[in-house]
């Protein structure tokens, strides 16, 4: 219990002590957007420009609501934002041109058959060894950061918010069939980068 | 009809655009009866969809946990926010 007397000024001020956010909220705030974006980098970035951009909204916050809650809230805003840079604009017809040209490996282009190359094979992993399923997660986030943004984004909204298919193209500005084909071609990569790294 | 299952009974491509499109969705009656029947025949493509499954469930299960800032970004950031205040 704080003593009415002893308050600082910020605390009477605010409903928050932004001073104790990065102890409270740090980790916790990293380990959200890195569940979304697998790239330390930008979830460093990101958690950095939450707590300045909850400094700037800390007057408006009333403490009607958890502030890891509001906080985690503004996060989620940026990284809302992230995918809407990295999805728009010419970035994102050279990289849905290079996926095409990426996805026609994959298989053959007549006869849809997969190519020798890319063809399947059992991983040999058993799924009830946590260790290995550990491993494998490791590798998948390093496939997971090499691809596109727009990708990630559409395969974590879809995974991870469990957001409807038409929410998220909506939200991303795709259409349904394009919504299925980076669902696909992400699944293609990961896949065949898996494999590639796996053993 | 025929020809839709022609073109599904040999063709990978669409086979595992039809298995992700069900796995994040739903697919129809037919495309279900079409994926039935190629599965039946083709192993490769069911690797590819026990592997699909897989890797959903690997990357829902990813624990944040794991994930903890370094303490000297955390110094960082603390001195941002001190400083931010301190502008005010």
């Amino acid at each position: 219990m704080q003593n009415d007397t002893g308050r600082d000024i910020t605390a009477e001020k605010l409903h928050s002590d932004p001073l104790s956010w990065v102890e409270k909220y740090a980790d916790y705030l990293y380990g959200f957007a890195m569940s979304r974006l697998r790239d330390e980098e930008v979830a460093k970035d990101l958690v950095q420009d939450t707590f300045l951009a909850g400094l700037q909204q800390a007057e408006r916050f009333k403490g009607n609501s958890n502030e890891k809650t509001w906080l985690t809230a503004i996060l989620k805003n940026k990284i809302a934002d992230f995918y809407r840079k990295r999805s728009s604009g010419g970035l994102k017809e050279l990289k849905e041109k290079d996926a095409v040209q990426e996805q026609q490996d994959f298989f053959d282009a007549d006869t849809g058959h997969w190519n020798e190359k890319y063809r399947p094979q059992a991983f040999g992993l058993e799924v009830d060894n946590p260790l290995l399923v550990k491993e494998l997660g490791a590798i998948l986030n390093e496939c997971l950061s090499k691809l596109p943004g727009l990708w990630l984004s559409v395969f974590s909204m879809k995974h991870l918010d469990d957001l409807a298919s038409e929410l998220i193209c909506a939200e991303l500005k795709l259409t349904s069939a394009n919504f299925w084909v980076i669902m696909h071609r992400t699944k293609l990569n990961l896949r065949a980068c898996l494999q590639k790294n796996w053993n | 009809m025929k020809s839709a299952l022609k073109n599904i009974i040999y063709n990978c491509k669409q086979a595992t655009f039809l298995i992700e499109k069900k796995l994040a969705g739903k697919i129809t009656a037919a495309e279900t009866l079409q994926l039935h029947i190629h599965l039946a025949g083709c192993s490769v493509c069911k690797i590819y969809q026990q592997q699909s499954i897989l890797i959903n469930q690997v990357f829902v299960g990813f624990n944040n946990e794991d994930f903890k800032l370094d303490e000297a970004f955390k110094k960082t950031m603390k001195e941002n926010i001190e400083k931010e205040i301190n502008k005010n």
